[in-house]
Parts: C-alpha cells; structure tokens; sequence
C-alpha cells in the first residue's frame, strides 16, 4: 500500500539529505519531484497543487532555519502535510438511531457487498447485533451474494422476495429489525454511477425517508483522478458521513484517500485490506502519513496482533518456547496464528526494516510461503508422537516422512535440523516478545537489536 | 415509524405517522426534483472536457508557449493517461511548437493518441471459424468481469455461433449464479462447479467445448489483485490447462479495466500479461465520467490493443473499440 509513493519520497528526502542546508534550487527539485510522486499516486491534481503550495510555504518561513537536519525537517513537514490531507482524526461509527441505519453506497464493484459484511462482523465484535439489508435490486444475484456472506460469518440477511422497492425493503427491514431485537441495520444498495440522476434519486429517498446515521461511501483504493468527482457528487447529494477506501491490500498507491478527504472534509472510517471477512481496518491518517514516509505502521500490526492472538495459548507458548519444550505441533499453531494475522507480505509490511523495498518483501514472503508449504507437508506427515517429540525422529521414520509428503529424506532431515536450531533462537526471541509486550512502542527499535528480527537473517536458507 | 422528511428543507420536526402515502410521494418528487436539478448542472460541468479547455487555452494567443503547454500536461493527467504518456506527447510537441499555430492543437493531440492506441494492434477480435475459439476473462476485484461477459455471450449468441461459458470464478460468493442469470439470458450453456478447483472446472469445460464441437468458450475468472501471489499463480495454472488441453484454441486472453482506474491500471496490465499472455483489453464502466485515459497508456507501454468497451449494464450494452470515437470522447 502507498509502496511506489512512500518509495519515491524516501528517495527524495535521501537526496536531500546530505545538504546542509534547504536551497532554493534543491527546493523546487524536491517539490518537483513530490509533485510527480502524488500525481503518479493518482491523487488529485487539485489536491496536489494546494498540498505543494502549503509545503512551499513552510520551506520558505523562518521554519527551515530550526531544524535539525534539512533532510529531517523536510520528512516532519511532508508528514505534517498528509496526515492533515488525509482528514485528521477518525470518529468512530455512529450508534444513533433505534435502530442504527447505517447505508452502504458506491459505483458498481466498488466492493459494497463484501465490505457490508466485514462490517457487521466489525460491529458484532463491538456487541451490536447487526441485521445485513438486501437493498441491491438490479444486479444479478446481488441479493444471493450477500446471503452467502452472511451466511459465512452467521450474521442474518434480510430480503424482500419480489420486491423491487428499495422504500419497501428498507421500511420492512426496520419494522423486522424492531420486532427482533436488532439494534443495526446495515444496508447494502447498488452501485450507482453518479451521474446516474435515477438511481442517485433513490439514495437521496432513502436518505430523506430513512435519516440512516451513518451514510458510508465505498471508493475502490485504485480510483483515478475520477475519485475526486465522485466523491463529491455522492457527498453533495446525500451529506455522507464518511468514506470506506476498499481494496486497498493491492499496490495500488492509493492516492484516492487523499483526494477524497481533502475534497469532501469526511474522514476514511475504515479501509478494505483483503478478500477475507475480517480484512476491515480503522484507518488512521496519522500512520498512513507515517507508513508513506516509510515508517512503518507498527501500532497497526501491534493491535492487529492483539485482535487475533489468543492470549492465553499466547502465554503458554511462550512458556514453552522459553524452556526449548517447543513442539512441531506448536509450531503449527503458531502458523495459523500468523496466518490470521495477514500474508506474510502483508506483515513485512508494517514492519518498519530498513533497505526492505516492496520487491524484496515480495520475494521474501514468496519464498517464506513455498517454504511453509513444504514444511506443512513434512509435518502432516508424521504421527502425533514425532510431532510432540522430534528427537525421536531417526532413520527409518524419516524415510516415512518424506515418502508421505513428497519430500526427499535430506530435505526433511535438513528441516529437523533446523527446527531444533529454531528451538534455541525462539528462546531467545521469546525473552524479546516478553519486553515487547512490556512496551510496544520501542518495538521498532528493538527490530534492529542484536538478537532482534536482523538475527534471523541468513538463519533459515530457503529449502531447495 | 419515523420519517424525517424535510430535514433539509424547513427542518420541520420529525414525525411520526403511519399514514405515509402521501407523504412518501410528496418526498419522492421533491427528493428527484433536487437531485435531478443538481445533478444536470454536473453533468454539464464534466461534458467540458479537455479539448475545449485547450481551445480556451489557446484562443488570444498567437504562439505555444510554456505555459500554455503545462497547464495542457495537467488536463492530460487529469483524464488518468499518466505521467509519462503524457509528458513524451507534450514534449514531442514542444519540439514542433514555433510550426503549429494553437488552434491546430486540438487536432494534433488527438492525431498523437489515435497513433498510440492504433499502433498497439488490431481492434478487432480474434476469431477462427471452425474451430474452438477459447476467450479468457481476467482482471482485478469488480471491474465488471462477469457482466462483460454475458454481453459478450449476447453478441455470439446472435451471430448464431456455439457458445459456453466456464464459471471458473469458483471463490467469489454468489458469482457462480450471477453469471448463470446471464447465461439465461444470453441462451447458452454455462459450466461450473461450487468449491471446486477453477482449474478443473476449466478442464471440464474444454472437454465439454470440444465433445460438443462449440464454436466459442469464454472463461469467467475470479477477480483477483495482481499483487496476490497464489492468486496469479492460479491463474497461470489456468493458463497452462488451456495451453495443454487445446493448444491454438485461445483466441484471445482479456484483460478487464474499469474506466474509473488510475495510474495503477498499468501495473495491473503488466503483471497479468505476464501471467496469461493476456492479448487485448476491455474497458468497461464508459458511460459513467470517466473517460478510461489509463488504457493509452496500456496500449503504449505493453503494446495492448484496447477491443471492447462497455457503456452500461444491459446485455446489449458492448461496443467495439474504435480508436477514433474513443479519443473524441476524451477530448471533445
């Protein structure tokens, strides 16, 4: 996410870096190239031009001179300047309403559907009981496509059979919601060209009929320059309340959410991260500037961390990992916590590694998971008993193994040799996580510790 | 129930009251009395596009200057063709700019994009007659993929030819039975398996084409992000099966781009036409603002012919690309 743009800038702002001192000349390079950076990032020329001009500004005040370091001050100034583009701080969702109606809108294949439904999962974890609403009559099975979802995350789905009345629907779903004790009506409508003077009249109806507190627009994080105008059409015919920027797990640079924040004042609520359920994450304009500068967004991964780890097998692994009692069956829970934390790419992502461009995590996280693979498949092969107890794993299991998975011997020999080696780096790494978790905040330091995530390099050679 | 109908107007108290009819209507009208009204003004705001823009731009003056083709740059980025296709377009210009006179712009423009989108290939589909004609449908999350092709099913249907159409997006809930609506209503077969492997169900679906001696399959595929490793890997896997199960037979591989795309539509093309050898695009989504600039780029920087476009949802809404009315509708 924002890749290409927090790379660019970081390339600009290492230029700059070894001047003493901001000249006029290496100024307007600089601006020049931030320029280029946000217009290749699709954020709004409008937009970019006012942004420029703000930092053009602040270059020329009196602020230059109290710097640290030029290179220093451009980075506070530009990440200053975004995370005040991006809309300030985030409100969180409305609880007005008996029920609470909460209206889903967008261009089609925006990603309504998918994101009401992480929605209602969202606001279920927060003890609302939601009530997903059918609302998209037009588009081909719109209506079996939100029953599926709901079914998957077990959350009910109100339709009206027949009808093509969207007042009928919504109406009916409030009176259902009543007599059944749902306190959130989340409904999804079709996707509508803006343009479209139909259909917008029959948001604004429901608008006017409704008074949902929340009116939610849904932008696909890959939008164009054309993000701007649709964003503000959808705002001025319906005063939205806030903004859901989806898809944003891709590389897109994303400059639409800074576009659409600046034009329209309503603050991205949430941003879309993955084709998963649970993949909705707050957004915060804060670390997303910071993530652009190349900061890495470790808060993010700290509490998506905390969302999805068990605590308690947390602790008890911890245990054991610090005694070497580790297992190959521990070792495949933990694959599955990390798995429910995010791709690996995704993960390296946040994580604030120096030198580690998009390419190279990329490739990482492509050779990590094929590895994994392999290694799930040498574990499933084995009994039970040699997953708690690899030591008795000799000869003649081995061939076992990998006659079960496909491997050859020497491949799952090598693996147990470094499981065992992993077993003594975990204890080491467990005495880490327990001062992380004393302190996350100096996480990022601590990434670049002896002993820290720069020890594992080199430690596992990729399985051949 | 509540309704709160005049919020807006004369912030009148909300009401409660179950004789609605009247009421409702009265909203009706007055809610699409307010929204038409504005939106006409908007439609107008965006129909000024870029060439009259330029002609302003270049009414009162005798010569191209600088400036002049700056603020051109900038209209060009607006419409989403990207820096670079734009920046080389100005600076060719710029090199001729003492032998053009500024109300010949506009038509130099549009002669430079006709170039660029004529000479990524041929605008027409690839089709053999007898003989299985295989079309592979691949492109990111809600581009219009599905839609696109009961469209395009429509047209064959209508040129009597053979069709089936693969439901490989076997991920997707519900899309399986959005595309077999379509199916319906275009007339022809469709295949497909829930949970299944979509490459078996391509698989399936070959034999299936072959046994039946059809004329065309088009291959629905899951959206998917170009930055999802195993998700491409599936794709090419798909690929590989149509490669080994009917060599020759793949007509034509096509990438889907929604016209409201930006910049990263060309890193959407690059990694799938790695992937599947992808040989055309179709944008979809014209009838809405955008004007679709991405795909100059496309075709310039990966050598892609631009071959459908979309212009709305019903089944007959697909038209052939033309290099010439598309760039009209950018500019003019």
């Amino acid at each position: 996410m924002f890749d290409s743009l927090s790379d660019r800038l970081q390339d600009i702002i290492r230029k700059t870096s070894g001047n003493d001192k901001l000249s006029d000349d290496n100024i307007s390079d600089t601006l020049r190239e931030i320029r280029r950076a946000l217009l290749e990032a699709d954020v709004s020329l409008r937009v970019v031009k006012s942004f420029i001009s703000k930092i053009k500004d602040k270059v020329a005040g009196e602020e230059v001179t109290k710097s640290v370091t030029p290179g220093q001050q451009l980075v506070k100034i530009v990440y200053d300047e975004l995370a005040e583009l991006m809309g300030g701080s985030n409100t969180p969702v409305s609880t007005e309403g008996k029920p609470n109606i909460i209206m889903l809108f967008g261009l089609q294949g925006s990603g309504k559907t998918t994101t009401a439904g992480k929605l209602a999962i969202k606001l279920r974890k927060e003890n609302r009981n939601p009530l997903l609403v059918a609302a998209d009559v037009y588009r081909p099975a719109a209506v079996k496509q939100l029953q599926t979802i709901g079914k998957q995350i077990n959350i009910p789905v109100f339709t009206l059979d027949n009808s093509s009345d969207v007042r009928n629907i919504v109406s009916s779903a409030v009176a259902h919601a009543r007599e059944n004790g749902f306190n959130t009506l989340i409904v999804d409508t079709a996707g509508r060209l803006q343009i479209d003077n139909e259909l917008m009249a029959e948001l604004v109806i429901l608008e006017r009929l409704f008074d949902p507190a929340e009116k939610l627009l849904v932008i696909d994080a890959m939008t164009g320059q054309e993000s701007i105008n649709v964003a503000e059409s959808f705002n001025e015919h319906l005063d939205v309340t806030g903004v859901i920027l989806s898809k944003l797990d891709g590389d897109t640079r994303g400059g639409a959410a800074l576009s659409i924040a600046h034009a329209t004042g309503k603050p991205v609520k949430f941003i879309g991260m993955g084709e998963k359920l649970d993949a909705l994450e707050a957004f915060y304009p804060d670390r997303m500037a910071q993530r652009i500068l190349g900061m890495g967004d470790i808060v993010s991964l700290v509490e998506k961390a905390q969302e999805s780890f068990d605590i308690d097998s947390a602790k008890e692994l911890e245990k054991k990992m610090r005694k070497s009692e580790f297992s190959l069956e521990d070792f495949m829970k933990v694959q599955k916590q990390m798995k429910a934390l995010g791709s690996m790419d995704q993960i390296l992502g946040m994580l604030p590694i120096p030198g580690l461009n998009k390419d190279a995590r990329q490739e990482i996280a492509h050779v990590g998971e094929k590895q994994l693979k392999r290694i799930e498949a040498c574990i499933q092969s084995m009994t039970p008993e040699e997953r708690r107890n690899p030591d008795i794993i000799k000869s003649s299991r081995k061939k076992r193994i990998a006659l079960g998975s496909g491997l050859p011997v020497d491949e799952v020999n090598r693996f147990l040799k470094e499981f065992e080696n992993m077993r003594k780096m975990m204890k080491q790494m467990a005495d880490l996580s327990s001062n992380m978790r004393k302190n996350p905040k100096k996480m990022s330091s601590m990434m670049n510790m002896p002993g820290g995530l720069g020890a594992l390099k080199g430690k596992f050679p990729p399985f051949k | 129930m509540v309704f709160n109908l005049f919020k807006k107007k004369d912030n009148q108290k909300k009401e409660d009251n179950q004789d609605t009819l009247q009421q409702e209507q009265q909203a009706n009208e007055e809610a699409f009395a307010i929204s038409v009204g504005s939106l006409k003004e908007k439609v107008s705001k965006t129909s000024e596009g870029l060439v009259s823009s330029i002609i302003s731009l270049a009414k009162g003056s005798e010569t191209i200057d600088d400036d002049m083709l700056d603020d051109i740059e900038d209209k060009l980025i607006v419409a989403d063709i990207g820096m670079d296709t734009a920046v080389e377009v100005i600076e060719k210009i710029r090199g001729q700019k003492n032998s053009i006179r500024p109300e010949q712009l506009k038509d130099i423009f549009k002669q430079e994009f006709v170039q660029i989108l004529r000479g990524a290939g041929s605008n027409k589909i690839n089709l053999k007659e007898n003989q299985l004609n295989i079309i592979l449908i691949t492109g990111v999350n809600g581009v219009g993929k599905t839609t696109l092709i009961g469209k395009l099913a429509h047209r064959y249907k209508s040129q009597n030819k053979k069709i089936i159409i693969a439901a490989a997006d076997t991920f997707r809930a519900a899309a399986q039975e959005q595309l077999e609506i379509w199916a319906d209503r275009a007339g022809v077969d469709i295949i497909g398996k829930y949970d299944s492997d979509p490459a078996a169900v391509v698989f399936d679906a070959i034999k299936k084409s072959k046994d039946e001696s059809k004329d065309i399959l088009i291959i629905d595929t899951a959206g998917r992000l170009h930055n999802k490793f195993n998700l491409m890997e599936e794709l090419k896997k798909i690929k590989k099966i149509i490669d080994r199960e009917a060599p020759e037979a793949l007509a034509e591989s096509i990438l889907v781009i929604d016209a409201n795309t930006g910049q990263n539509g060309l890193k959407q093309a690059q990694v799938f036409k790695e992937a599947v050898d992808l040989t055309s695009v179709a944008v979809t989504k014209l009838d809405g603002s955008a004007k679709g600039g991405i795909v100059i780029g496309i075709s310039k920087e990966l050598n892609l012919p631009v071959k459908l476009i979309g212009v709305g949802e019903k089944i007959n809404d697909l038209k052939d690309f033309n290099a010439e009315d598309f760039v009209s509708a950018v500019f003019d």
